[in-house]
């Protein structure tokens, strides 16, 4: 007892004399041993074999072999009675498509009687994503956009080489590229076209037949993916290159926008909107749908092409 | 409808439209654009609760001609209004606290980017904080764990990729688990916004039909927040995070984005399925992951060696509260959580950015050894870690305090076995809090040998001073004018029906 008592006013002591900290001194060694090899900076960085030789040097990783055989097993039996329990549940759903179900309710009945009279969209499904729950679709294009920002941001290389690498690298990157296969070229040249033409004629069809803006847009994304492959990135970038996608995006995700600002605005104050369904069944019908649809397509096809090319070069 | 009522229209769509514009923008340009709409936010959220609470009730926005329960609906209450007006005033506070790290940190051609990532952030915010309607939620919150993911691995070293891996494993999961308990829950009921999910919720409880799905859609949801706001057990994404982010993206992890999860389950909860989970004894099993989360939470932050993970650590702790004073079930545990969001938000941040300054001056060494007297190197700096620190152990006449206080009381007034685990676990917490934080803070005073004692040349950062002034203010507000935010947030309550 009075040992442990001279021990505690000998610590007080220490630590009003600014002595080490038993604790402190115990973190820094817990510290010390976790250091890991310092990085070597970005200019100097190691070819692929050196950093098998870096992976080497790192630090080894404590093994428990108990605690990894049961971390396994009781992952696996946890995942099991996920499944087991989803499975359950699954049992007691109501049965799909039945006559009473709670889905086949006023809610759909509404959309089925009201969506061509009041959107003119003949595709009721464009109606309901673009006009009743058009604030869900205003949300999801974004995230379209955020999707290729997160991307440019993570692989972005513009503006971080030097001129002359980066001139060195593109004429190394075209080297490889498949100039003369002539079979995919001939196959390209036929296809591109009808595929654009195709892609089109399903976004401007949204709101009359099944499709829309997102996959149109894909479409359209896989025309343009499918012409870079087969002719390389220089004709491409005759007509598309890294300003057209900014430029284009931009502008037609705030053209969304504004338009369902405008289109929420007279909607929530019961203003008149002037904007009328129109006749149904023709092209230039349904109000805002057929250039919110324009607009997503726009988004979707630039997206697409944007992301193959990030993942391929980190650049236009 | 008057005018000022279109004010949540602008306050969620200008933002998507900045964060459009500020892709194509120069650097300058777009750190200018995010900062000038953050306080354009924080000015129209305060505006907002003027006129609300003005009115004495809360109104409902229909996005589009038509509402429910065919079309998108906003809703605008008080409760909605406070925690958003918080929300940006942490925003604005963490722009202006880490602008000097952002412009060190992220590379030259990143920074747009970034603005356009926190431009996104905010509108997603507003329309969580508003929204009337689940898959708009969802949809959003895809919006949010994608920006998060970015605001992590902008600075783009290594560490911070790891992270940020980790971040998005966890969080992609949450959102699966989300977004399947919300199916179940549409196919069962056919409806999307709150009011009449609740309706046909007590309707199907009422019949007994189909008891099991719609249980295990609640399960599903509840784990789903879980995981994305890092309750106990789904912790394990957050330490590298918050640690190794850029600090205004680790003081908005931590004190906007997860913080804006629970509110969205606090309201399904009370707006949208309340009957459902607390009839079942979800609220009981969330209750016991609460109390584990606070005990082990703290007990992981006191054995870190690292300065910025302890504070991270202590985040588990502290949403571990949050989720306690949900699962309790009852009014006064749902005020307690509400509070206890402000007032852990307004710390945790206030924290975040402190101890990066703390840091900075210390040589960025995250050892404890290395901060020693840092305090002194920049005063203000260890005045506000001083402060968090205290608001967070639960000090009297700071934030902290004052939501212990209304968690006691909220399982004082429920009573049995679990008011006795509830005081138990405060209790000990406590304890445990003093361990790590007020010991952080001693040794901020403490002279260490390896940097001098004076007052270092980088603590002049005028936009962190602002910040630093006024996050104290906000912290010892919520301290002493406790009681009011209380009776708001009651006021609040009393609209959700």
């Amino acid at each position: 007892m009075k040992k442990h008592k001279s021990d505690a006013l000998a610590r007080l002591k220490n630590w009003l004399e600014y002595g080490d900290d038993p604790l402190e001194v115990e973190m820094e060694e817990a510290l010390g041993e976790e250091e890991a090899p310092p990085i070597p900076a970005e200019e100097d960085a190691p070819e692929w074999e050196e950093r098998e030789d870096r992976k080497a040097l790192a630090p080894k990783k404590e093994k428990h072999p108990l605690y990894d055989k049961v971390y396994r097993i009781a992952a696996e039996v946890i995942s099991l009675m996920l499944i087991a329990v989803l499975l359950y549940a699954a049992v007691h759903m109501p049965n799909f498509g039945g006559a009473d179900t709670l889905v086949n309710s006023e809610v759909s009945a509404f959309y089925v009687e009201n969506t061509l009279e009041e959107t003119g969209a003949v595709n009721i499904i464009t109606g309901i994503i673009l006009d009743y729950r058009g604030f869900d679709t205003l949300g999801e294009s974004h995230v379209l956009f955020i999707g290729i920002c997160t991307v440019l941001l993570l692989m972005s290389i513009k503006g971080e080489k030097d001129e002359e690498q980066r001139i060195f690298e593109d004429a190394y990157d075209r080297h490889f590229e498949p100039r003369h296969d002539e079979i995919l070229q001939t196959a390209t040249r036929i296809l591109t076209p009808l595929i654009v033409v195709f892609g089109i004629y399903i976004i401007v069809n949204g709101h009359l037949s099944p499709g829309g803006g997102f996959s149109g847009g894909a479409v359209l994304g896989a025309g343009l993916i499918l012409y870079q492959n087969a002719f390389g990135y220089l004709k491409v970038e005759r007509i598309f290159t890294f300003r057209t996608f900014k430029w284009v995006s931009a502008c037609s995700l705030l053209f969304y926008s504004l338009a369902k600002g405008y289109h929420f605005f007279t909607g929530a104050n019961h203003l008149e909107s002037g904007i009328h369904p129109g006749v149904a069944g023709n092209i230039f019908s349904a109000g805002l749908l057929l250039p919110l649809n324009a607009v997503v397509g726009l988004v979707v096809a630039c997206t697409m092409y944007a992301l193959y090319t990030m993942f391929r070069r980190g650049d236009f | 409808m008057q005018l000022w009522q279109n004010l949540p229209l602008v306050m969620i769509v200008l933002p998507l439209m900045c964060a459009v514009l500020c892709s194509v923008l120069r650097k300058g340009a777009a750190r200018g654009l995010m900062t000038g709409l953050s306080l354009f936010s924080g000015l129209s959220m305060g505006t907002l609760l003027y006129l609300v609470a003005q009115r004495g009730e809360s109104y409902i926005y229909v996005m589009g001609e038509i509402g429910a329960p065919f079309g998108n609906e906003l809703r605008i209450g008080i409760t909605e209004c406070l925690i958003g007006l918080l929300f940006c005033l942490v925003l604005i506070c963490s722009i202006l606290g880490g602008w000097r790290r952002l412009s060190q940190e992220v590379a030259e051609n990143r920074m747009h980017l970034y603005g356009s990532m926190v431009c996104l952030l905010i509108s997603a915010m507003m329309a969580i904080t508003f929204t009337n309607d689940l898959f708009t939620a969802y949809v959003f919150i895809e919006i949010t764990t994608i920006a998060a993911c970015a605001l992590i691995c902008s600075t783009n070293k290594g560490r911070t990729l790891f992270a940020a891996t980790r971040y998005m494993i966890m969080n992609l999961l949450g959102s699966g688990l989300f977004l399947l308990g919300l199916s179940i829950l549409y196919c069962l009921t056919g409806h999307l916004l709150f009011p009449q999910i609740e309706e046909s919720v007590t309707a199907l409880l009422a019949d007994g039909r189909y008891a099991i799905p719609l249980a295990l859609a609640c399960v599903l949801m509840t784990m789903g927040i879980a995981c994305k706001s890092a309750l106990y057990p789904f912790h394990t994404w957050l330490p590298n995070a918050y640690a190794s982010a850029t600090p205004t993206s680790s003081a908005l992890l931590s004190s906007m984005i997860s913080k804006m999860y629970i509110f969205l389950l606090i309201k399904i909860f009370f707006r949208a399925a309340g009957s459902l989970v607390f009839a079942r004894g979800i609220g009981d099993i969330l209750f016991v992951f609460s109390i584990v989360g606070i005990i082990l939470g703290s007990v992981d932050a006191i054995r870190e060696h690292h300065f910025s993970r302890m504070i991270a650590y202590s985040s588990v702790s502290q949403i571990g509260y949050i989720f306690l004073g949900i699962s309790l079930g009852t009014e006064a545990g749902m005020a307690a959580a509400l509070f206890h969001i402000l007032a852990h938000s307004a710390a945790k941040s206030m924290l975040f950015l402190s101890a990066n300054k703390l840091r900075e001056v210390s040589g960025d060494s995250d050892a404890f050894r290395d901060i020693r007297g840092s305090g002194l190197r920049a005063p203000l700096a260890g005045v506000a870690f001083a402060i968090g620190a205290s608001s967070l152990v639960g000090i009297p006449l700071l934030g902290g305090f004052t939501s212990k206080v209304f968690l006691s009381q909220a399982g004082i007034e429920l009573g049995g076995w679990r008011m006795v685990t509830l005081l138990l676990a405060l209790a000990l917490s406590t304890a445990l809090n003093v361990a790590y934080l007020l010991r952080t803070t001693m040794t901020l005073y403490r002279p260490g040998e390896r940097y001098p004692l004076t007052r270092s040349p980088l603590v002049k950062d005028k936009p962190f001073t602002a910040a630093m002034l006024a996050m104290i203010a906000v912290n010892v507000a919520l301290g002493i004018w406790g009681g009011q935010v209380m009776d708001l947030i009651y006021k609040g309550i009393a609209m959700f029906n």
